[in-house]
């Protein structure tokens, strides 16, 4: 992609200002170095969650079987939901790229277009999230609300994403041909589990409302009179660092 | 009063139509290719879960996972990002630090928390 390569700078000048030695515009670089932190953050929380999973000394709940379940159906899937997941997130991330790509062409329809998928992409990323979470929390008999001291489902909250298994390992089937969780798994796990892909939604949820608001502006034309629509691609840098870091909670949490 | 001691300016944000037609190709081979190693993964995640798998097996899936990671992560930003078409400057004043750090930070803790598990299983 050669258009979008840095366009010569007379070395000569370089340091004397005026001219960027990067070759980028102060916002974008603004936007990287806040990037390579942020990952940084995420980057410590996910070797924690290396540590404690190397310290802990019992069983640790199969990566691949935390979450098995199908919205509408009682179907026993175990990945497909995380699956379809991670396939749009990288989708809206596509648009995304299309959007910024649009936008280098002064393209307003396109841009339109593709930055309003991307919203509903990730809209759909954290509603996904929203109903995996309530799940997880409704437990096994399904009621949502019937947790705390006086509630059978007390212990859920942090002990239940443990698949449970008969003696040989083989998992026990609920009469629903589910596999049940409230096994007692190690807290720890839910508690990295719940932060780490929580955080994660949070950065989403930002994100939706960073890409809606450059929508907004977009619409109104303010970035057509500027002459660049660089905005969609500084928003865009963040939109595809949410889907960077998915991909490593992805193989962290359901695939190791 | 104008100011001159701002620079607003932005850099490379415009190309033409033709470009714009290898780029979005570029973009869709991408595309394919994240869609296929995430097919993978949850092909190889469904059929070889944890416990049905030999302790070297299971080694090998780990690191086969690790590695399809991080090319789906170059990938991302390399080119979605365009990390990759950016001057080499700024490509490595964000990667090599980065590197660095985090390449440090993984050793120590992995190594860490074994030792951490070796201690509780043995001497308590």
């Amino acid at each position: 992609m050669s258009a979008h390569a840095s366009h010569p700078v007379d070395a000569s000048s370089l340091w004397g200002g005026k001219e960027s030695p990067f070759s980028v515009s102060y916002g974008k670089l603004m936007m990287w170095f806040f990037l390579v932190s942020d990952a940084l953050t995420f980057g410590g929380l996910l070797t924690a969650y290396g540590f404690a999973r190397h310290a802990y000394t019992g069983e640790w709940p199969a990566s691949d079987h935390v979450f098995t379940h199908l919205p509408f159906t009682h179907a026993h899937a175990p990945l497909i939901y995380v699956a379809l997941m991670t396939f749009i997130l990288i989708v809206s991330s596509v648009t995304m790229v299309l959007a910024v790509e649009a936008g280098h062409r002064m393209d307003k329809k396109g841009v339109i277009k593709w930055l309003g998928l991307t919203v509903v992409g990730g809209a759909i990323f954290v509603g996904s999230q929203a109903w995996e979470w309530y799940t997880f929390l409704a437990g096994p008999d399904g009621d949502f609300w019937n947790f705390g001291p006086a509630g059978d489902n007390s212990t859920l909250w942090y002990n239940s994403l443990a698949t449970l298994r008969d003696a040989d390992g083989v998992a026990i089937l609920n009469e629903h041909g589910h596999e049940q969780v409230g096994a007692d798994g190690p807290q720890q796990y839910a508690m990295f589990f719940f932060f780490i892909t929580g955080f994660h939604g949070f950065h989403v949820f930002s994100g939706v409302i960073i890409n809606i608001v450059v929508l907004i502006q977009v619409i109104q034309g303010i970035y057509h009179k500027r002459g660049h629509y660089e905005m969609v691609e500084k928003a865009g840098l963040y939109w595809h660092f949410v889907d960077l870091v998915w991909v490593f909670v992805f193989t962290f949490f359901y695939l190791l | 009063m104008e100011r001159d001691d701002i620079i607003e300016y932005s850099l490379n944000t415009h190309h033409s139509e033709e470009d714009g037609r290898k780029i979005r190709k570029k973009i869709w081979q991408v595309t394919a290719l994240l869609t296929l190693i995430t097919a993978v993964e949850i092909f190889v995640g469904v059929k070889f879960p944890r416990y049905a798998v030999s302790d070297t097996t299971w080694l090998m899936i780990k690191f086969f996972y690790t590695i399809l990671t991080i090319i789906k992560a170059g990938y991302i930003v390399l080119v979605f990002m365009h990390l990759g078409d950016e001057r080499k400057n700024l490509r490595w004043a964000i990667l090599a630090p980065y590197g660095l750090f985090i390449l440090y930070l993984i050793f120590i803790c992995l190594t860490e928390g074994t030792f951490v598990n070796f201690s509780w299983t043995n001497f308590l």
